[in-house]
């Protein structure tokens, strides 16, 4: 597959970790924002080619699971209510809402349809005029471009059977809650190169001026990952903090001007809790007045809270990158992939289910 | 009520999951526990019973082996050793491209006789029929099923019908027994697995579940090959012709070579190693995979196997397996040590290792 396969090279990956052991002196550690390059980080072992003094961190980029709990509960309800369809993208299906996931809610009756694009949504809407098709709108900008195209058609056509329900985040200003806390301790970071696709580089520029942090915006791929790894520790360790883009063949300085104005007309920034974070300002996206008639307004019946084990499950500090999954308690214990304790360990994106099905034997959790 | 607060964040855990649920069926961990949890035990108990009262048992028949963890049973009946399987086909569409339920019901039990050795040859038929089913579905799945049994040569004895109230069944389930007559020269089974074996790939990996999951899905992805749905008798048959020391063989199913070698891993108790770069995934496949962001190693076939294989066999084994033009078979790997536990670890282009997991059978595409 051409743009896959030559950034997945054997000798460039290893020219790239060579280079890097040379030019590491010191520990240091960079944190990946996004759940897709800890899933090829993991995938690909990249860890066991780098110096053991420079580590990764996972950072909170797995949009589904930075969704709140409460946004599933009522992804669930309105797939209770009859004639109502509830739309989603194929990895949100597992993770936890209060007291189940909406493939437990499909067990038990719900209706609940995969799609892989919010366009499918749509074409359903019009296929199926007797239901009410919600479309589940969670992702990062990346996304969100594509769910303003979807309302574009849907008011476009006027359909009267299609709405969404919106759980969309911005990167940026939950990186400046991580970075502000004091225990933090990132060196580094890799940006998301998709979301920079869209929303351009110049976001990151305050983070870096103000945190004195390196950011380099990089790809999914092995010799991506190992590009903005370089970039990133050759900064460090000449004591520099400046934006640099690596992914290049994707990423413009100014974005993609269609998509983002396609947002700014849809959507409108707004406080947003955050999954294990708490509430993010300006951290995520809802209707602007023009699109409002298309939101979904779920009524939650009381819901019986399951009495969540606060003390165990520590994936909140997972998800700020605070420790690494093997350090907490539960992992690869009462917590695996099919006995999920938090939402990191659900989604394949999620770093703790990324660490438990892909990290070697030897970085595994000690028994 | 002793509630503590939370001392920072915290993400709530789900409550259990307390009804059967679709990933029950995936072939992961989630279907390993609901056998081993309840249906093993209970059946184990069951056999105790049959034991503990000694005239039960019938000197004319027996169990040839216990605990051989094979989807078949191997008995001896009189002077002959039979292997007998059974299997429920529940699939959506009930026509695919390169297959349909009928021939999935005839090849699935066929290649769980197969495995063993045995040469299929007997098979009942069940049906269970959804009110509103026209009857030329009816027709044409039943056509499927009897050219496919004339295909592979084996006799269709006995039958049921039941009809369920519309909504109540997918059209049309099929559960097919087999019984087959034991060609192997030994017992083939996870605990002949010995260290150092050579681990072979029948053919490419993921088609049918690439298929199907583009069919059901309506994904209308252009240029993926058909399901890879077939009889895998005549390929063992000519495996043991060439006299090849076969240890195990095992069936790729649902969870695909990553599921079938961590369940002969852990039957085992051996830590096998494949090279990642060694797995056959034709391109149509191997791109739609990476577009839903799944991964070839877990993605079920139905006319594929694996070969666990002594080292002294593996040209032989390939030569075999080519001449069957089932697919082009790959030595992908070996069996490294004993350990007790079992497990199977990937190596990547870069040296790199990762272990293979079955939580990974359940393939849902990831939105980015």
């Amino acid at each position: 597959m051409k743009y896959v396969a030559e950034f997945r090279d054997r000798d460039s990956s290893l020219r790239l970790a060579e280079q890097i052991h040379a030019t590491v002196t010191r520990p240091w550690r960079i944190m990946e924002i996004c759940g897709g390059q800890t899933h090829s980080i993991l995938r690909s072992g990249i860890p066991q080619l780098l110096p053991p003094s420079l580590e990764l961190i996972h950072g909170p980029g797995c949009p589904v699971c930075v969704t709140p709990e409460q946004r599933i509960d009522e992804a669930i309800a309105v797939a209770h209510q009859p004639d109502r369809v509830l739309c989603s993208f194929g990895d949100m299906l597992r993770v936890p809402g209060t007291s189940q996931s909406l493939l437990e809610a499909r067990a038990l009756g719900a209706h609940v349809q995969m799609v892989t694009s919010p366009l499918d949504a749509v074409e359903l809407a019009k296929q199926h005029p007797d239901k009410q098709f919600v479309f589940f709108a969670v992702g990062f900008e990346t996304t969100a471009p594509a769910t303003a195209v979807a309302l574009k058609h849907a008011r476009a056509a006027a359909l009267p059977n299609f709405q969404v329900l919106i759980a969309h985040v911005r990167v940026p200003p939950a990186l400046e809650v991580l970075l502000g806390d004091p225990d933090c301790a990132v060196n580094g970071l890799l940006a998301a190169g998709h979301v920079c696709s869209v929303m351009g580089t110049s976001e990151y520029e305050p983070l870096a001026e103000r945190f004195g942090l390196p950011i380099a915006v990089t790809g999914f791929e092995p010799v991506d990952i190992l590009q903005g790894v370089l970039a990133c520790v050759k900064m460090l360790e000449q004591g520099q903090h400046r934006v640099e883009n690596h992914y290049a063949r994707v990423v413009r300085e100014q974005g993609n001007p269609v998509a983002r104005a396609l947002v700014d007309e849809v959507f409108e920034v707004t406080d947003l809790p955050w999954r294990g974070f708490g509430t993010i300002p300006c951290g995520g996206l809802r209707l602007g007045p023009a699109y409002a008639q298309f939101e979904a307004k779920p009524t939650l019946p009381a819901l019986v809270r399951a009495q969540p084990s606060r003390l165990v499950c520590q994936s909140a500090l997972v998800l700020a990158g605070r420790i690494r999954p093997p350090q907490c308690p539960a992992f690869g214990k009462q917590c695996t992939p099919s006995t999920p304790l938090g939402a990191p360990m659900v989604s394949s994106e999620g770093a703790c289910a990324a660490y438990f099905r892909h990290a070697p034997m030897t970085q595994m959790a000690e028994p | 009520m002793n509630q503590r607060a939370p001392t920072g964040p915290y993400c709530p855990r789900p409550g259990p999951s307390a009804v059967v649920q679709l990933r029950h069926g995936a072939g992961g961990v989630e279907a390993q526990s609901l056998i081993e949890g309840l249906f093993r035990s209970a059946f184990d108990a069951a056999a105790q019973k049959l034991d503990a009262d000694a005239s039960e048992i019938n000197p004319d028949s027996a169990l040839l082996v216990d605990g051989l963890r094979h989807d078949s049973a191997l008995l001896e009946l009189g002077t002959n050793r039979v292997a007998f399987t059974t299997d429920g086909y529940v699939v959506t569409p009930l026509f695919f491209d390169g297959g349909s339920i009928g021939k999935l019901a005839v090849c699935g039990t066929c290649n769980d006789l197969a495995m063993l050795g045995a040469e299929p040859k007997w098979l009942s038929a069940a049906f269970v029929l959804e009110e509103g089913l026209a009857l030329e579905t009816l027709a044409r799945v039943i056509a499927e099923l009897t050219q496919s049994a004339v295909a592979a040569k084996v006799r269709i004895v006995a039958g049921d019908t039941k009809v369920v109230e519309r909504g109540k069944g997918d059209g049309v389930y099929i559960t097919t027994t087999g019984l087959g007559l034991m060609r192997a020269p030994s017992i083939w089974s996870p605990k002949a697995i010995q260290e150092g074996d050579a681990i072979v790939v029948s053919g490419d990996l993921g088609r049918h579940g690439s298929a199907v999951l583009c069919a059901r899905e309506g994904l209308g992805a252009k240029g993926l090959p058909p399901s890879d749905c077939a009889n895998l008798w005549p390929a063992v048959a000519s495996l043991i012709d060439a006299r090849a020391e076969i240890h195990c063989l095992r069936d790729l199913t649902r969870g695909g070579l990553g599921a079938a070698l961590l369940e002969l891993s852990q039957a085992a108790g051996v830590l096998m190693e494949i090279d990642e770069t060694a797995l056959p995934v034709c391109a149509q496949v191997r791109d739609f995979c990476e577009l839903l962001g799944l991964d070839p190693i877990y993605v079920a076939c139905e006319g594929r196997f694996v070969a666990v294989v002594a080292p002294s066999s593996v040209d032989e084994t390939l030569a075999a397996l080519s001449d069957c033009s089932i697919g082009e078979p790959k030595l992908v790997g070996r069996v490294r040590n004993r350990q007790a536990r079992g497990a199977v670890h990937s190596r990547s282009a870069y040296g790199t290792l990762r272990p293979i997991d079955v939580g990974g059978a359940e393939q849902l595409p990831r939105i980015c």
